[in-house]
């Protein structure tokens, strides 16, 4: 295992009100735990405001989490301080959803592609722009493309510059957070491919944080389903779409349309909104949204059961 | 620049700034008269052929003093403001970088200092320190310092969030990089608008000092001064403070052509 991620907790307070003031506490990740092992893709798929996000930043310490443990390569990730936090952020880096915001408007493409090389020592001058003429190519792009600013790129090519930055600092994982979701979908397909060729080329694992299971199906060998800032199911992709045991699981898989005209026609009801994080529902987050919800559900937290590859949180799993 | 001066407005606010800063500069080789010379005989002799602007209670030549008087003025208000930008630009982008409780007290001491009026406090430190140029620049800079800390602060708030700073941050910047190579430079224009609009205010600070006697002590010309002068002798001689006034008026107006030529040249929403 190159990342074990163990109880993971981030949590959010907010105090306002005056003169009386109530704080609140958003649980946007609370107790994550799960392993990824080296050169595999590990999904991490979840409604908006889950906490999919923020447990992939919280990993990385982008911020800072309350609580649980990270080991990197069987290093304390939370433990690491200065020099030693530095060389472990080296082997993991991020790709960022919004191709727009990521780039640094005011440096070209070589500035921004070469800054890491120099800044680690790993190369410098003349041979930092080659290497990162040399980046640009891995990922598709013409090496004059450094010579350019953000502006003149599409979100696509922003997109594979972001993977080239990524890659300069020859990564061992990448968290890659939504990469794909800004884009149209004829450039979600060569980002995709992009991103698995770097795959199998690189050994590169990979933690990718997506609400789309379709990309998730096709670009993941395991996957994990976060409700509210826990996991509720976890097991290899094939398995947990195909044979979804946790209610939620199969709700998502079943409102997540699939491209065949037979079987059209049968889209179900998705009952009730995503509850605030803030006040989350007693008992399993999950029940005010379940048809199989028993007196149980509604006072008592479902623990996790192992179950072949995987696992689930559920009082009455799907079998 | 080339953009700038596309703006018809911001080209004449440059040429009114230009033809200024070169009337100064090249006040020991244009200026008719020497400033400090005084000649009774001649005493407010109004503008005539001689004498173009006319003279003073002293007989001194007004053109020659209001080409030394710019000296003053524009170095007190591009030191001043250089030296606002600098402090204020670094306490606000450091405030918003930082954030938290630092952010909290260091702007609500920049909120106490934004409300005093700038007038008084930079009375206030005059009369405090003594007039002298020095202490002028330093009292005009302590009121431009608030307002630089905010322009500052509010785009580094937006842009801490950009995902290319959590980049850097991923890929092991350091907080000095991130703001210096990637912050920076993206507040940069904002900041530059400001300082010109500020660099009028500082001309008209100066003058006022100046005009109520805490500026520069006579018999150096300083524009204000040279108000106050006409001031006590304005209904016999108009000249000696309608041409400073006009001088400063040219001044701040150029100074503030060229800001707002500058805002529209660098606003990305009317360049792309």
């Amino acid at each position: 295992m190159i990342l074990e991620v163990e109880r993971l907790t981030k949590h959010f307070t907010q105090t306002r009100g005056f003169p009386r003031t109530v704080t609140t506490t958003v649980r946007a990740v609370d107790g994550v735990t799960f392993h990824v092992a080296a050169g595999e893709a590990f999904g991490l798929v979840g409604e908006s405001g889950c906490g999919k996000s923020t447990a992939a930043r919280a990993l990385m310490r982008l911020i800072e989490p309350d609580g649980g443990s990270v080991r990197f390569g069987g290093q304390d990730m939370r433990a690491a301080r200065g020099a030693a936090l530095t060389a472990l952020r080296r082997r993991m880096q991020i790709v960022f959803q919004d191709p727009y915001s990521s780039l640094n408007p005011a440096r070209t493409i070589g500035q921004t592609l070469a800054e890491p090389l120099r800044v680690h020592g790993l190369a410098r001058g003349a041979d930092a722009l080659a290497q990162a003429g040399a980046l640009l190519e891995e990922v598709g792009l013409p090496a004059a493309a450094a010579s350019r600013h953000p502006h003149a790129f599409s979100g696509g090519q922003r997109q594979r510059i972001g993977i080239a930055r990524a890659l300069a600092l020859r990564p061992e994982l990448v968290v890659a957070d939504e990469p794909v979701s800004a884009l149209d979908v004829s450039v979600q397909a060569q980002v995709l491919m992009l991103l698995k060729d770097l795959q199998a080329r690189r050994g590169l694992a990979f933690v990718f944080v997506s609400h789309d299971l379709a990309v998730v199906r096709w670009f993941c060998s395991r996957v994990a389903v976060m409700y509210l800032g826990r996991i509720v199911e976890q097991g290899p992709v094939a398995e947990v779409f195909a044979r979804p045991r946790h209610p939620y699981t199969r709700m998502l898989r079943d409102a997540s349309p699939v491209p065949d005209p037979t079987r059209r026609g049968v889209l179900p009801r998705v009952v009730g909104e995503i509850p605030s994080a803030a006040n989350p529902p007693t008992g399993c987050h999950f029940h005010p949204r379940c048809d199989r919800a028993t007196e149980q559900c509604r006072v008592e937290y479902p623990g996790w059961t192992i179950d072949g590859a995987g696992g689930v949180a559920c009082h009455h799993p799907l079998s | 620049m080339r953009r700038l001066l596309s703006y018809p407005i911001a080209s004449i606010g440059a040429l009114l700034c230009l033809l200024i800063v070169a009337g100064a500069v090249l006040a020991p080789w244009i200026a008719p008269y020497d400033p400090l010379e005084q000649n009774i005989i001649e005493r407010l002799s109004p503008p005539s052929a001689e004498f173009l602007f006319g003279t003073d209670n002293y007989g001194r030549d007004v053109l020659s003093r209001l080409l030394w008087g710019a000296r003053i003025s524009l170095v007190v208000a591009v030191s001043s403001i250089a030296a606002a930008i600098l402090v204020g630009g670094a306490i606000g982008m450091v405030a918003g970088y930082v954030g938290g409780r630092t952010d909290l007290v260091v702007m609500q001491v920049m909120d106490v200092l934004l409300s005093f009026p700038s007038l008084i406090l930079g009375l206030i430190v005059v009369a405090l320190l003594g007039p002298d140029i020095g202490n002028l620049v330093f009292a005009i800079a302590l009121t431009a310092v608030a307002p630089f800390a905010r322009i500052a602060r509010a785009p580094v708030l937006s842009l801490k969030e950009r995902a290319y700073v959590e980049a850097g941050r991923s890929l092991g910047f350091s907080h000095t990089r991130i703001l210096f190579v990637h912050i920076l430079p993206n507040i940069l224009s904002e900041v530059l608008v400001m300082g010109s609009l500020w660099m009028a205010t500082a001309v008209r600070t100066e003058a006022s000092l100046s005009f109520i006697g805490l500026g520069v002590s006579p018999p150096t010309p300083t524009w204000g001064g040279m108000m106050r002068d006409g001031f006590e002798n304005i209904l016999d001689a108009w000249w000696l403070s309608v041409f400073p006034g006009v001088a400063i008026l040219l001044l701040v107006l150029g100074l503030n052509m060229v800001g707002d030529g500058l805002r529209d040249a660098t606003d990305p929403k009317l360049t792309q």
